[in-house]
């Protein structure tokens, strides 16, 4: 069993492709719902306290917004803890959506930099491309399971 | 029970800033209710491409897509506050455009504000007051005359101030700097009573607004309480004579600045803060202090000087201190060095807050900061217009409480 980390975060189909794959997902899992009554798209389920903020302190300095640190306070961790990442770029708002680009692009680089088996996709336009798109993840999280 | 004001916060960040439970207590504490416009997954999409700003953070299309639910009016709202995380400039711009929108197309009060892990409830109070107040008493706002006898009281964190008005007129007045909230403020009223003529007694009703409004209206039985940025921008457009149609009201007083734009005496747009004290009253009382002279005599000595010769554009009350310091050892005049901080105050002030407000003449300088002629000419020179300074600009707060305090008389 692997854990991997999952961008967007928020990706509950990506959440449960990983964990059917006998993997554990590294997200936050947040539904994005038809309609949006919350004050941002990925609402944290967690109390964020303004202790968090500076908690992100270790992963961007004080003169970054303080949402980029409150989330790094979250998904930091995370990526420390992350054996394999799984990387959907320009996702439909449904599919999995995180509020803030700066803390996307954080985290997109922080992942980069990691040493560990990675797969980066673009997010499917039409059907065919829905079906590779599923088969590359399949396949990616079968060779993980492999390596282990 | 009355019904709360309903705010809907157009924002990005405040979550996971772990502020948002300040952002919902201040709109408590003045009978407001905080609420996000529901809106859907494709309005997002669809609103998002019609406002034409092309941002990447997923937070600020749904602010935009609920900015334009509101202005069309699918979503009911009474006012409108909008955040973002201090230092992002996507989010900076998005916040302006936003405020302009707003203001432009709906007759939704707005205040926008950018925020660290560090702001409270208390910061946001009397911005979130002033929302509620514009929603809530647009009927006393439109006030534009004093009748009978009353008495305002403006407590504020330099100077307490009082008048006493009696049909349309000032008859007294009372100022002195802030000690003893209380004290403070029963000293100027007697004062200002005295200069009248006429007794506590024979006052029909009473406003108060200033930082020590609640401590004081609550001690002289105040009939209105409220706070200074919809209390000010009637005062001035009152003493201006510039009731009718659009102004911008700047006060820059000892602790906090505001730049307000009004359209027939109502806050429409309005910043309140100051990042430091750089761009504050408290500089130029320092300035004074340093130059050995009357900070009345401020005024006049700076129009004496070129404020170009002496380097001075800090935000912070330190460094500029430092800088003034530093020009009067290397022989700059002391007129020279009054100009520069005129300048640099007036400059803090355009570059930090009247960004965040559209400047429509007249723009109406009050407070005590307003008799520093200096400070004017600056401003006007920043600007490229000619400043209206109202009479009694000094007593603006106290002016308009006992304006607005009017309509409390029980027989009105």
């Amino acid at each position: 069993m692997v854990k991997v980390f999952i961008y967007p975060a928020t990706s509950l189909i990506l959440s449960d492709m990983v964990a059917r794959f006998g993997h554990t997902p590294l997200s936050s899992a947040i539904a994005i719902r038809e309609r949006i009554q919350t004050a941002g798209l990925e609402s944290p389920p967690l109390q964020i306290t303004p202790e968090e903020p500076k908690k992100g302190l270790k992963w961007a300095a004080v003169e970054v917004p303080a949402g980029v640190r409150g989330r790094m306070s979250l998904y930091g961790p995370m990526i420390e803890a992350a054996e394999a990442a799984i990387i959907i770029n320009d996702a439909d708002l449904a599919f999995g959506c995180m509020g803030c680009a700066r803390t996307n692009e954080l985290i997109k680089f922080l992942v980069h930099q990691k040493d560990i088996p990675k797969l980066e996709l673009n997010y499917p336009k039409n059907e065919d491309e829905g079906v590779k798109f599923v088969a590359a993840i399949k396949r990616f999280l079968t060779g993980l399971g492999a390596a282990k | 029970m009355t019904q709360p004001v309903r705010i809907a916060q157009l924002s990005c960040g405040p979550e996971y800033s772990g502020i948002q439970h300040e952002i919902d207590e201040a709109a408590r504490e003045v009978g407001g209710e905080i609420f996000f416009p529901d809106v859907a997954l494709k309005d997002i999409r669809r609103d998002f491409d019609k406002f034409g700003l092309d941002v990447r953070s997923p937070d600020l299309k749904l602010a935009i897509a609920r900015a334009i639910a509101l202005v069309e009016g699918r979503v009911e709202a009474d006012a409108v506050f909008i955040a973002t995380c201090f230092r992002c400039a996507e989010a900076a711009i998005v916040r302006n455009e936003l405020r302009r929108y707003i203001n432009e197309h709906s007759r939704l009060p707005v205040v926008s504000y950018s925020f660290t892990e560090r702001t409270t409830s208390g910061t946001l109070l009397t911005r979130m007051e002033a929302l509620t107040t514009i929603a809530r008493r647009r009927a006393l706002l439109a006030r534009e005359t004093q009748k009978g006898l009353t008495l305002g009281l403006d407590s504020g964190s330099a100077t307490t101030k009082a008048v006493v008005m009696r049909d349309n007129k000032i008859i007294g007045t009372g100022w002195q700097p802030t000690t003893e909230v209380l004290k403070s403020a029963n000293e100027v009223i007697a004062h200002a009573l005295a200069e009248a003529g006429v007794t506590r007694d024979e006052i029909q009703a009473v406003g108060t607004t200033g930082y020590g409004r609640f401590l004081v209206g609550k001690e002289i039985n105040a009939d209105l309480i409220q706070e200074e940025l919809t209390v000010n921008s009637k005062g001035a457009v009152y003493l201006a004579g510039r009731q009718h149609g659009p102004a911008t009201v700047i006060d820059i007083g000892g602790m906090d600045n505001k730049a307000i734009s009004v359209m027939d005496g109502i806050p429409g747009v309005f910043t309140m803060g100051g990042i430091c004290a750089g761009a504050s009253g408290r500089f130029l009382e320092m300035t004074a202090k340093r130059l050995g002279v009357e900070i009345t005599e401020l005024g006049p000595l700076s129009m004496k000087g070129m404020g170009g010769r002496v380097p001075m554009n800090s935000y912070c009350i330190v460094f500029g201190t430092q800088s003034l310091v530093n020009a009067l050892a290397a022989g700059s005049t002391r007129e020279d060095v009054a100009a520069a901080a005129c300048h640099s105050v007036a400059e803090q002030v355009y570059e930090q807050q009247l960004q965040e407000v559209d400047i429509k003449e007249p723009v109406i300088m009050v407070g005590g900061t307003s008799l520093i002629e200096g400070l004017v000419f600056a401003m006007g020179e920043l600007l490229q217009t000619k400043i209206v300074v109202p009479p009694y600009s000094q007593y603006i707060g106290a002016v308009g409480s006992a304006l607005l305090a009017s309509g409390f008389i029980k027989d009105d």
